[in-house]
């Protein structure tokens, strides 16, 4: 049995300049690389997809599986994608991984790369995080001067290229084939799949497109073995996972844990939710994770347990909102979030959106009726499952089960003519009322 | 005003990074709002001529992603999150205060073209909400007092630190390190904030940490072998029926 919390990518973050090469050597760095380069290809892969890893990113995807979908007797170029595009709300993981410790993923990708035969990658970070794009960019220059990328490296003939690149404000190219638009220097829509970019990815050659963390748990699991990893998690989600912990609780903050960690645990490290309230509903992977309540405290908190309430495990960002939280305006604003990111491709995803965002603004003011709640429910039927990507199906997941578990709310926004609740009691300084304001002044 | 040949050079080298050059447009674009304070006609000719596209296609581009902007951005560019998490937290009445104290509205620039105030999506630091960005530097748990003292301070010129990252520069010198020019401030800041080593310190004082690998035992072969399996065990239905469409394509 696993440690409550098991630091594996966290385990550097604390100590002084991190993210530097020296820092990281000394601590074991790139000792994996060294292996993997004394390893043939094929036993990598079987290496990741023994280890039982899935991917961090959100789906849940089996990476090594992914990794063995690259046709090897395809004449083309085969490239390796990193989405580093960290824009589903409520997700701050990665960013932090790359800020303290951007080797650690430059040294996954380097052996990800080498065991899928690319000698290309691409790190796509978003553009917004202009300090953690400046601690890549180092981290890569400082892997090229010793020898971890380049020609011929460590004498093992085998060539990597790494380019950086920023993106531009768009939340829909953290959808892979979006982003691999982006890449390309196009608008990021979603491409029709398949052909999957294991076949066709970017310049339609074959490419494995992963995320962040993804790739950061390759090195430890070449260093210290498939069994190593697996022996941590749960039986179909094995190994470690950053969660991210947000809101009404008192040290919100990265905890990673063993898959299966509860929220219950991961609230009582955390030092309980806010004092002298409790908790009222919450994400387990982001906005786009249909919403669970204090019923869910004890669900294992993997890919299994998730789904078997209902919801996905996603990207371990647990949004966890009080007593003081209106649930109808957190939903209204992620679902105006969904309209303003949809990226216009395909109509139910551009249109829905925006006609979710009118009858959910309507109901926040308390106008129009109980069948509105109806009319809500019909127009996500609409979007679920008919849209082009999953950004449709996300933009639904807060809206239903909000009207699943709190239909009474809804209604109270009707009856009481407006929103029931003080925005004021649910900020971090609830002084915040008018009068108080004024006396301060 | 017209492109320097240096920066013609810069704009053909970051093209000259990828193995299609195409590849290069979004750093490039970072790169011409670097230069012209925005994205402007000229910029975007430029782009289109080094690489042989036509204007409407680089434009295209240009428009579809936010960062880039059309209108004149001030030095600073505030940007506060009001999506639900931050908005919730005291995001909103951030936002309210800010747009009241610099009498500016959403998107807007002050008189003196010193600050450009938005509202911003979510930015990855939902541990440190509310949160703000300027010129994408984190500025991590803010308040409205603290959030007008930030403006204030760099209307007077005063020296700000990001509270995870450098001292600002300005929003054009940051569109140069987003269009791959490093500016020498990589060591500036800390390498985690406060909430990143929360779950870290806990750790480390109750002794937790990952297993040694010899108390390991054998990895039982639970993953997935098959590309339908493997999509089966994937987190979404989408994944699946996508899978399955694709392997039914192949069989029939």
């Amino acid at each position: 049995m696993a440690d409550t919390l098991t630091p594996v990518l966290t385990d550097d973050w604390d100590a002084e300049q991190s993210w530097k090469l020296a820092t990281y050597e000394s601590r074991g760095g790139y000792q994996a690389l060294t292996k993997a380069l004394g390893m043939a290809q094929d036993d990598i892969i079987t290496a990741v997809k023994d280890s039982g890893l899935r991917g961090r990113g959100g789906a849940g995807f089996p990476t090594g599986m992914k990794w063995s979908f690259i046709p090897q007797d395809n004449p083309k170029p085969k490239y390796l994608v990193v989405n580093a595009d960290e824009s589903e709300p409520g997700t701050c993981k990665d960013i932090p991984l790359m800020m303290a410790s951007p080797h650690t993923l430059v040294e996954g990708v380097i052996i990800s790369s080498y065991a899928i035969r690319a000698n290309h990658a691409f790190i796509y970070i978003r553009g917004e995080v202009a300090h953690v794009i400046r601690r890549v960019q180092a981290a890569v220059a400082e892997a090229y001067a010793a020898g971890h990328l380049g020609k011929d490296i460590h004498g093992s003939g085998y060539d990597l290229d790494v380019v950086v690149h920023a993106g531009a404000g768009a939340y829909i190219c953290g959808e892979e084939t979006a982003l691999l638009e982006g890449l390309e220097g196009r608008r990021g829509q979603p491409r029709l799949r398949p052909p999957f970019p294991a076949v066709a990815g970017l310049y339609a050659s074959p490419t494995v497109i992963n995320n962040v963390e993804s790739i950061a748990s390759v090195p430890s699991i070449v260093k210290n073995g498939a069994a190593w990893f697996a022996g941590m998690g749960t039986e179909k989600s094995k190994g470690f996972g950053i969660f991210s912990l947000s809101g009404h609780v008192t040290r919100p903050g990265q905890y990673e844990a063993p898959l299966g960690i509860t929220l219950r645990e991961l609230i009582e490290l955390a030092g309980g939710i806010r004092e002298g309230h409790s908790l009222k509903f919450w994400t387990p992977g982001g906005s786009s994770t249909p919403l669970l309540t204090d019923a869910h405290l004890d669900e294992p908190l993997d890919f299994e347990g998730m789904a078997g309430v209902g919801t996905m495990l996603g990207t371990r960002a647990i949004q966890l909102f009080d007593e003081t939280t209106c649930v109808v305006r957190a939903v209204l604003r992620w679902t105006e979030f969904y309209k303003h990111e949809s990226c216009g491709k395909c109509t139910p995803c551009r249109e829905g959106t925006w006609w979710l965002v009118q009858t959910l603004a309507a109901l926040e003011k308390g106008q129009g009726s109980e069948s509105d709640l109806d009319l809500l429910l019909d127009q996500c039927d609409n979007i679920l499952g008919r849209s082009f990507c999953a950004l449709g199906d996300g933009a639904t997941s807060p809206i239903t089960s909000s009207i699943k578990f709190f239909r009474d709310e809804y209604l109270a926004h009707l009856t009481h003519g407006g929103c029931p609740f003080d925005p004021a009691a649910s900020t971090l300084f609830p002084s915040l009322s008018s009068t108080a304001v004024g006396a301060q002044a | 005003m017209s492109f320097t040949q240096e920066t013609l050079a810069e704009l053909r080298e970051i093209a000259g990074r990828y193995p299609q050059p195409r590849s290069g447009l979004l750093p490039m674009l970072h790169l011409v709002q670097s230069v012209e304070g925005r994205i402007t006609s000229e910029g975007i000719e430029t782009c289109a001529d080094i690489l042989d596209l036509s204007p409407a296609e680089v434009s295209g581009v240009a428009t579809f992603y936010t960062m880039y902007k059309r209108k004149p951005v001030g030095d600073y560019l505030v940007g506060v999150c009001t999506n639900t998490l931050c908005a919730v937290m005291g995001g909103d009445a951030i936002f309210d205060r800010l747009k009241d104290h610099l009498d500016v509205g959403n998107d807007e620039t002050t008189a003196d073209g010193k600050i450009t105030l938005e509202h911003i999506e979510c930015n990855a630091a939902c541990d440190y909400a509310p949160v703000m960005m300027v010129n994408w530097e984190f500025l991590d748990n803010q308040t409205p007092e603290s959030a007008t003292q930030l403006v204030d301070d760099l209307r007077a010129g005063k020296e700000v630190h990001s509270t995870r990252g450098p001292k600002l520069c300005t929003w054009r010198e940051t569109e140069r390190v987003l269009a791959g020019f490093p500016d020498g401030r990589v060591d500036e800041g800390p390498a985690a904030g406060p909430a990143s080593l929360v779950g870290l310190s806990i750790a480390r004082e109750r002794g937790w940490t990952a297993p040694d690998t010899d108390e390991t035992a054998a990895a039982d072969g639970t993953g997935a072998e098959s590309k339908v399996g493997a999509a089966e065990q994937a987190d979404t239905s989408r994944a699946e029926s996508e899978t399955t469409q694709e392997e039914g394509q192949k069989n029939g």
